[in-house]
């Protein structure tokens, strides 16, 4: 049923009118033409649409548009701010964390709600905290050590 | 050592030249200083020939702008494997320009010339000499234009950042922006330019992050998907249930139902249009189709019986000596069965395209390792001529040789030609498994035999519908034969129930499994250090130096196995790199479950163009390689694909990933050999091993899922079946 759902994204506020019962992800993708969130699995089983809702990483092909209404949405498109890396980012470019990049923008969301969670995460929750986000490109190595080097990045600032 | 070659991908012949003239095709990149050149990797096949306008047999060319900047236009694609950056390196090197005054400009059907297609490792292989000849007359040329417009004899100019100097005055100099001004001269590289000593090179050798990189952090790297076209739609395409399945009865009157859905029917095409892919996907679910299945006659258990039954075709790939001789001398004989399943490619980009048709002109843009012959495909498909029908590739997300296989392209062309709109096809994770060409299953028999001392004296191989690609063993032994049976690429007709193909590093995945399995018995056996053991029965200087480097990184140190520390080792060939790992493990002996924990990779591959791009290819693989050394099988009945998601098909994740070391074996003076798949193929063999080590048990089936494991551990082998010798 079309109604209107109004939610924060990437930092303003938005209003669109569509079914509230559609996934996320294609209204993200296709509705607000921001692609940077990927299609994986559509089963809540790799994390490439990973986007962060209310600061906590959701997987975009589940989650009905309709639960975000009100919500603060950020997507990977949202992330740098003015121009800027945010630190993760930056980490990411720096240690070579990503191969085809695929899994990039799903990686990184990912990564930022568990910094925000536990800024000081010990080797093993990190990997704990990544385990469900696929890679098929064997990138994890380089995801981690950017993950503690962005973390040690945001405690610093 | 002898290169394995890259063979048996099958191409559509490709006869029809698109029409540029020479004229136009220099008009269309703008003019400037332009070098045509031929890659050598077979691109150039005579029939094969593109552009009539172009000088005959190259593949790719460069081209100096009137801004100085330097662009190379390459068929060849950007996957993950880091091309878009390695190739650039050699390229400013040899020309000398800074790095960041290079483009490339790749996989675009149009815009540049006929390429076979990226897979095999061969890019920086074959491309990366090629390219650097060409860079290197480029500069010839740039430096024959300056001694013109300074007045200065060639002798005395040298290149530095860009410009052309006087040597023995330097602030005479030439920008080659100056130089390319106004200019269209046009060269096709040849014979043998003067090249740079590998200690001149400023940026190759040197480690450089990766240019795709920011794109790829902010999320506007565009994906084939990620491509949006006015009025475009989106299309869900209705599948059979399984491979080989007849549709009985369809009604797609409920279509209709769903807002702005089109139904699209053409044979046995039937889709549905949507503005959006989730408005598709409901409008396909009611579509009420019966099907016809026919009855499984093999599945993943029986597979293997069915491979020995049918795979006839007897293939010698390499042999010497005399087999009974060899088994004269043998004080300790061994034979052995390996099998290994099928394995899905699993990229994290399922296969996508987005078409667009104006009258007789088609453009794709596609997720693809092959743009030309999928350009002819799509071509065959519409009733195009070639020439009219262009190819873009936009970043691929992960092809490791699964988007060798265009289907989805040209769905999305018919769908756009008859809806005459663009339309985008992008497969759902469940059609990704079920048209996935997958590594084929395989069989592999030794039989072996050693001498108490710990030589081994000959070597009786067998495979089975993997492909021969590294087979050929490389240790120094009298009496040897290899054999290949049956062929490897799947389809109808094949001995594979559904399609299969090349997956990274073809068949030697399967080939480096049983063969350093198969060593490790014998070490074994001889009571022998298996470092040791292969060190004594290797020659190859290259191979030695590969295991050497890794024993040293890892601190080995000798004992017969099972030593009960969990140490395995396996070497490789692949793509002409030599490749020796060292791995640790853990077995949890009551439920099955093997941790990685260490692995040490030595690399002996030539000249290396960027360490930390070979490194990241390296950890790539260790990475990749233990999804099908542990968990990675797909299970099938018949034509039916039991596995859809990542729920069932596991890939593996970060806690499975052991702490991984590369070593580069310094090797300048040798030309770049590949570097995307070889650390994979040992992967198989250096955890069977350190689950020998670690208990004894000895794992002959891949993937050493938990229940296999806790099998061998409680008889000392997993019991791969009785398969009859066929
Ligand atoms: S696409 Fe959402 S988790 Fe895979
Ligand atoms: S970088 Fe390719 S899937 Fe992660």
């Amino acid at each position: 049923m079309t109604e209107t759902i109004s939610f924060k994204l990437n930092g303003r506020s938005i209003s669109l009118s569509t079914d509230g019962e559609r996934m996320l992800l294609w209204v993200l993708r296709t509705d607000l033409g921001l692609t940077g969130t990927k299609y994986g699995c559509g089963k809540a089983q790799c994390g490439a649409c990973t986007v962060i809702v209310d600061g906590k990483a959701v997987r975009s092909c589940v989650v009905p548009v309709g639960y975000v209404k009100g919500k603060d949405v950020i997507t990977i498109e949202g992330l740098a701010k003015n121009g800027k890396l945010h630190p993760i980012q930056e980490a990411f470019v720096k240690h070579d964390a990503l191969q085809c990049g695929f899994c990039t923008p799903g990686t990184i969301l990912n990564a930022y709600s568990l910094l925000l969670k536990n800024p000081r995460p010990s080797r093993a929750e990190i990997i704990q905290g990544m385990d469900d986000n696929l890679c098929r490109c064997g990138a994890h190595v380089r995801i981690i050590r950017a993950i503690e080097s962005a973390a040690e990045e945001m405690r610093r600032r | 050592m002898k290169e394995d070659e890259y063979i048996e991908l099958d191409f559509s012949d490709i006869t029809t030249d698109p029409n540029l003239t020479r004229r136009e095709f220099l008009r269309l990149i703008g003019g400037g200083i332009i070098i045509f050149f031929s890659i050598g990797d077979g691109s150039t096949v005579e029939g094969r020939r593109r552009g009539r306008g172009y000088p005959e047999d190259f593949n790719a060319y460069l081209r100096i702008g009137a801004d100085g900047r330097v662009t190379c236009f390459t068929g060849k694609i950007e996957m993950g494997q880091g091309v878009v950056t390695s190739l650039a390196q050699m390229l400013a090197d040899e020309i000398d320009v800074s790095l960041q005054s290079v483009d490339m400009v790749m996989g675009d059907t149009t815009l540049c010339p006929w390429d076979m297609g990226t897979f095999g490792s061969m890019t920086t292989r074959f491309f990366g000499p090629a390219l650097r000849a060409a860079g290197a007359e480029a500069r010839a040329v740039l430096i024959e234009l300056a001694a013109e417009f300074l007045q200065t004899p060639a002798e005395r100019l040298a290149t530095e950042n860009g410009a052309v100097f006087d040597k023995k005055n330097k602030a005479k100099q030439v920008s080659y922006a100056q130089l390319a001004k106004g200019k269209t001269i046009a060269r096709r590289a040849k014979g043998k330019p003067a090249l740079k000593k590998p200690s001149e090179f400023k940026i190759v050798g040197r480690d450089v992050l990766r240019r795709d990189a920011l794109e790829k952090v902010t999320g506007a790297a565009k994906f084939a998907g990620d491509i949006r076209l006015p009025d475009m739609l989106y299309a869900k395409i209705l599948r059979p249930p399984a491979h080989g399945a007849k549709m009985r009865s369809v009604d797609t009157s409920a279509v209709e139902d769903v807002d702005g859905a089109r139904l699209i029917r053409d044979g046995d095409l039937i889709a549905v249009l949507h503005k959006s892919p989730d408005g598709a996907e409901k409008a396909l679910e009611k579509i009420k189709a019966e099907f016809d299945v026919p009855q499984a006659t093999v599945d993943d258990e029986t597979i293997f019986e069915h491979l020995l039954s049918s795979a006839q075709r007897r293939n010698v790939v390499a042999s010497g000596g005399n087999i009974e001789s060899g088994e004269k001398l043998a004080d300790i004989r061994i034979e052995q069965t390996y099998l290994d399943g099928y394995v899905a490619h699993a990229p994290m980009e399922t296969h996508t395209a987005l078409a667009k048709v104006d009258g007789n002109k088609a453009t794709v843009w596609a997720s693809t390792q092959t743009p030309f012959s999928l350009k002819d495909q799509v071509a065959e498909a519409l009733g195009f001529a070639q020439q009219d029908v262009r190819v873009i590739t936009p970043f691929v997300g992960g092809g490791f040789g699964g988007k060798t296989s265009g289907r989805q392209a040209i769905e999305a062309a018919r769908l756009a030609k008859l809806a005459s709109k663009p339309v985008q096809v992008a497969w759902s994770r469940e059609e990704e498994f079920f048209y996935d060409t997958f590594r084929p299953a395989a069989v592999v028999k030794i039989r072996s035999g050693v001498t108490k001392a710990g030589k081994i004296v000959f070597w009786d191989y067998g495979v089975y519908s993997a492909g021969e690609r590294g087979s050929a063993q490389f240790y120094d032994i009298p009496h040897h034969i290899t054999a290949s049976f049956g062929g490897w690429m799947g389809g109808s007709g094949s001995v594979h129930p559904f399609a299969t193909g090349p997956w990274r590093a073809p068949a030697n995945n399967t080939n480096t499994f049983a063969r350093e399995s198969q060593i490790d018995i014998m070490a074994s056996k001889a009571a022998m250090d298996p470092v040791e053991f292969r060190l004594k029965n290797l020659r190859d200087e290259r191979m030695i130096s590969a295991l050497k480097a890794a024993a040293e990184e890892f601190g080995w140190t000798r004992s017969k196995a099972p030593s009960g520390r969990g140490l395995g080792v396996a070497c490789g060939t692949d793509s002409g790199t030599c490749v020796a790992l060292i791995a640790e493990v853990a077995v949890d002996k009551a439920s099955g479950h093997v941790q990685v924990k260490r692995v040490v990779c030595g690399q002996e591959m030539g000249l290396v163009i960027n360490p930390e791009g070979a490194r990241i290819q390296m950890e790539g693989c260790i990475t990749m390689g233990l999804g099908y050394a542990l968990s990675e099988d797909i299970h099938f009945e018949g034509g039916k694909i039991v596995d859809v998601n990542f729920d069932t098909y596991e890939l593996p994740r970060f806690s499975w990933v052991p702490k991984i070391e590369t070593v580069l074996v310094e090797a300048q003076g040798t030309s770049p050999q590949g570097g995307g798949e070889p650390a994979i193929i040992c992967m198989g063999a250096v955890i069977a091993n350190a689950i020998f080590d670690a208990t004894g048990a000895r794992l002959l089936q891949l993937p050493m899922n938990p229940k296999r494991t806790k099998q061998a551990l409680t008889s000392g082998t997993h019991d791969v079946q009785n398969l009859a010798h066929a």
